[in-house]
């Protein structure tokens, strides 16, 4: 297992690096740079700011530069919110979305995977229905109805949370509430179809033969194999968790990382945009590593490669 | 006493296309020790009898209409399931049909062999070890002792097999249901499951239902034979009796197909036509359609009750036909070569 | 929620093996179009599809149709009315600038379901072209076109498409293709499995012995036979493109003032939910119930296409 890690985080190493190329080139190619602003700027001065950060140089040269730099921890300035370099936003923000993002998740895995798995167990009866139409209507709605609805309801009407901020335990509630219900949703959904899968094996009637009761078929016998297909969606679940912050920081008025992508965006920040491409792809990396090894453990026949 | 008394197992299946009768009224006993066979094509019902008795029939859209099976004095049917779970596993075991279906792959043989023991005895896990290991020894798996902590996957269909029949009677159970142990399996294999079962049997004192589609089986294994066509028994009594003096039409059609018997050279013989639908009401007599006997009365009313003929060989009374004409005049040739043949061949040798 | 009984019943015998994708492939046309039959036949027996189909055409109709009927004009507003709650004049109430919600709704819709379309067959057709050609090719070819998906997989999409609509402006057009860009990975790997297991089969070989080129085997012989899981991916890529634009809304970067789509209406709606509730309501719930119609009919297509997965 050491080896299939080891292995998985260098191929891991090479993936960002292929990320990183892809995402240089893309935003080199893309009209415009990070200093044409409404602004008239002489353009002299113009092309000043370009050799400070680089941009007189052939795009080749940029990308070595910028590798190198990269691979020793170093993303640059950002190029739009003067003196602050890109690690720095970084370590600011990612923490509080770390925070938020890890709430939801678990939140989303807390309640999506027993939801499901009743639902399962009890199958065409009404905690089966009720759940998986909720769930569905969950799916339905944009988290930017959902987060308003949310903090309508316990912020407005009954005043029990905290409705924007980031000061306290209190003010997380809300927002990983708004994020991780999408996402809950989605896992009790897959969770109830891999339960399902499972109870209609035939080995479930040989451990039935055996004497064995209801519950401990559910338990011993078929929960590993039927939460598979969930925690294979953790890897996309992770991804879509930390783009979809955006929303849910925009909302609740929260200093994490899903805002610079959109300012780093909408802003052709492409230092911001280098640097948090990679964050992304390498947290997205770990996750499927996880999601692989667990899978290895759950399913006896899969083995490490 | 006899150790079970099924009699007029009725069991349907509720579904859009309409009530399936796939159990209509089946009466047998069995004897502590004994071996008695349930024969017939796919669809004859023959497998929801015994998951009847188990209550394994998924409900719905499956019912058990009525029926009782006293099983040492006490009704399998109505029993509450904590009950029954007793003796599920304990009393009585069964073995399937698709041994690669029916082993739990996320789970390591051990603990699916144990798991029986451990319910039903007050055995701690390292004496229910020895015992799993023991009981691999016995059904002839080769390195036991490493192969218990093993999955599934990395059996062969007949090792499966033979843990399967090692998980059923690791509690010596009273009775074995066997459901088509050796369909699923390679020709070469299918004779030493039976072997097994039979040896096994013979040591323990286990009274066995062996459910198959193969006369043949039946015959070199059985004591008692029930033939099933449409949900309803068609014949029954002693092996020898069924299987060397049919009288109902369909076994001695039945008897007809059996490889062995046949001319080396000839055309292998096949019931024509299909089985009966037995979501629609059967009139009469459900083989009437494929019965070659000469006709001799429209089909209408109940279907004929089983009568005895002396010496507890059981057929139900047929009165449509004139089964007293002689057989080989009355079986057409037929095709080799049909799908339906091949596999007779191939289940027909393996019994051999 | 239907096959249990029949599967019960022929727990006598080995069950037949469940009709997978591939085999479609190996019937005759005749055949084969009854397997489609079939999928039918399973489809109307789900009531929750087709009660969704019905919804879906219903809203669809509503929106295509109903801007032509209505008295009102999307566009025009009444400054001196505002914002009024449904009355019997505006059944869904006016918006802050006094337009027709009802009109405004419908108009989005329209805009709304013609992105989910269009981006939809946009990452259908590059989907299905690259996966198929992964698949066909195989080999090494199909491991680093394959290998690419996953980095594709593994990059922020949103980035991408915010850079594409900062630097090309917001054009409706560009919001097809950008979507479309991101949503073809999971319809590409359909595609290449399919493909991989069809190709082994006989009628492959038969194509490839007569001289055929690559790409009359492929277009003609198995993009058509992984139909089925791709109309299946298609009904549930509609949703996720559609969430997708309403997301582009919310950022400013979607469909521009004076037309809207349902996100717009949406986000607009949620700006100003406390004090006028109704233009948040209508537009969520229309959208949220043709997500919810399209969502239940891809569950039901799955189910009916590949009796293997039906679940209940």
């Amino acid at each position: 297992m050491f080896r299939f890690v080891t292995v998985r985080l260098l191929q891991g190493l090479l993936v960002l690096l292929a990320i990183y190329a892809v995402t240089f080139f893309l935003v080199a190619a893309t009209p415009g740079s990070p200093f044409s602003t409404e602004r008239a700027i002489r353009p002299e001065i113009l092309a000043q700011i370009e050799a400070f950060y680089g941009y007189d140089k052939p795009v080749g040269e940029r990308f070595v530069t910028s590798v190198s730099n990269a691979l020793r921890g170093e993303f640059g300035p950002s190029a739009v919110y003067a003196n602050r370099s890109v690690t720095d936003i970084i370590a600011e923000s990612f923490p509080v979305s770390l925070k938020l993002g890890s709430l939801a998740l678990g939140l989303a895995l807390a309640l999506g995977i027993p939801v499901g798995i009743i639902a399962a167990v009890r199958q065409n009866s009404w905690l089966d229905y009720v759940p998986m139409s909720v769930s569905m209507a969950g799916i339905c709605l944009p988290t930017f109805v959902m987060g308003p609805l949310l903090a309508l309801i316990f912020g407005l009407i009954f005043e029990l949370l905290p409705v924007a901020g980031w000061f306290g335990p209190e003010y997380v509630i809300l927002p990983a509430l708004t994020l991780g219900l999408y996402y809950a949703a989605y896992f009790a959904r897959l969770t109830r179809g891999g339960m399902l899968e499972m109870l209609n094996q035939d080995w479930v009637r040989t451990a039935r033969a055996k004497g064995v009761s209801e519950s401990t078929i559910v338990w011993k016998h078929c929960l590993k194999g039927g939460l598979i297909p969930a925690i294979t969606f953790l890897g996309p679940a992770l991804a879509g968790i930390i783009s979809g912050s955006f929303v849910v920081e925009t909302i609740f008025q929260i200093p994490g990382l899903g805002q610079w992508f959109v300012k780093g965006a909408l802003n052709r920040d492409d230092f911001l945009i280098l640097g948090l491409t990679v964050l992304f792809a390498a947290l997205i990396v770990v996750m499927n590593l996880l999601v692989d090894i667990v899978q290895v453990a759950l399913n006896p026949r899969l083995k490490y490669e | 006493m006899a150790l079970l008394e099924v009699s007029d197992l009725r069991t349907s299946f509720y579904t859009r296309g309409g009530v399936v009768r796939a159990v209509d009224g089946v009466s047998f006993t069995l004897d502590k020790g004994e071996t008695l066979g349930i024969v017939g094509e796919s669809g004859s019902g023959k497998s929801v009898t015994c998951y009847s008795l188990m209550k394994l029939i998924p409900e719905p859209p499956g019912r058990i209409e009525s029926g009782t099976a006293i099983f040492d004095g006490q009704d399998l049917l109505r029993m509450s399931a904590r009950d029954l779970r007793k003796v599920r596993g304990n009393r009585i075991s069964m073995i399937f049909q698709d041994p690669m279906t029916s082993l739990n792959p996320y789970l390591r043989i051990s603990t699916q062999l144990i798991e029986a023991l451990r319910i039903h005895r007050d055995i701690d896990k390292k004496a229910a070890l020895n015992k799993a290991i023991a009981a691999l020894e016995e059904v002839g798996i080769p390195g036991a002792s490493s192969r218990v902590h093993q999955y599934p996957h990395e059996f062969s269909g007949g090792m499966r097999q033979r843990v399967m029949i090692a998980m059923a009677l690791i509690t010596e159970p009273d009775l074995l249901i066997a459901d088509e142990p050796t369909t699923a399996l390679d020709v070469t294999v299918q004779a030493q499951i039976l072997d097994i079962i039979k040896e096994r049997q013979e040591r323990l004192g286990t009274a066995v239902i062996l459910v198959t589609h193969d006369l043949g089986v039946v015959a070199g294994t059985c004591d008692k034979v029930n033939v099933m066509y449409g949900g309803k028994l068609m014949e029954s009594g002693t092996a020898e009796q069924v299987f060397y003096d049919p009288i109902h039409p369909y076994t001695r059609s039945l008897q007809k197909t059996i490889p062995s018997l046949q001319t080396k050279g000839a055309d292998l013989y096949t019931i024509p036509g299909l089985p009966p639908d037995v979501s629609k009401p059967i009139n009469g007599c459900a083989f009437y359609p494929r019965c070659p006997y000469p006709k001799v009365a429209q089909p209408e009313g109940e279907r004929p009750q089983l009568v005895e003929n002396g010496d507890g060989h059981c057929f139900a009374d047929c009165r449509f036909c004139d089964s007293s004409a002689p057989i080989e005049s009355v079986l057409p040739k037929h095709d080799a070569g049909d799908v339906d043949t091949a596999q007779d061949i191939r289940e027909g040798e393996g019994a051999a | 929620m239907s096959d249990h009984s029949e599967t019960a019943v022929l727990a006598d015998e080995p069950v037949p093996p469940p009709i997978e994708a591939n085999e479609i492939a190996a019937e005759e046309l005749e055949e084969g179009s009854s397997l489609w039959r079939d999928a039918w036949h399973r489809l109307k027996r789900n009531r929750l599809a087709v009660s969704s189909l019905f919804i879906f055409i219903f809203i669809a109709l509503f929106c295509v149709v109903g801007p032509w009927l209505s008295p009102y004009d999307s566009q025009t507003q009444d400054l001196f009315l505002g914002a009024v709650g449904p009355s019997a004049d505006h059944w869904f109430g006016t918006d802050t600038l006094g337009r027709d919600l009802m009109v405004r709704v419908m108009e989005g819709g329209r805009i709304s379901l013609l992105v989910g379309l269009v981006a939809t067959l946009v990452a259908l057709l590059i989907g299905v072209m690259y996966g198929a050609t992964a698949g066909y090719l195989g080999g090494k070819v199909d491991s680093a076109m394959m290998r690419f998906v996953d980095l594709l997989y593994a990059l922020p999409f949103t980035i991408f498409v915010i850079l594409l609509m900062v630097a090309f402006g917001r054009s409706l057009w560009l919001i097809f293709v950008a979507i479309g860009c991101i949503e073809w990975l999971t319809t590409a790997r359909i595609v290449r499995s399919g493909v991989i297991s069809l190709k082994k089969q006989e009628f492959v070989e038969a194509a490839n012995s007569l001289g055929f080129s690559h790409m009359r085997i492929i277009v003609r012989h198995l993009i058509p036979n992984v139909l089925g899981p791709v109309i299946v991916v298609a009904t549930l890529t509609v949703p996720a493109v559609m969430l997708l634009e309403a997301f582009l809304s919310f950022l400013g970067l979607g469909i521009q003032p004076p037309n809207a789509s349902w996100g717009v209406l949406i986000n607009e709606g949620q700006q100003n939910m406390e004090i006028f509730p109704w233009m948040l309501i209508f537009p969520a719930f229309f959208f949220a119930l043709t997500l919810f119609c399209l969502n239940f009919l891809g569950d039901g297509l799955r189910d009916a296409l590949d009796p293997k997965s039906a679940k209940d």
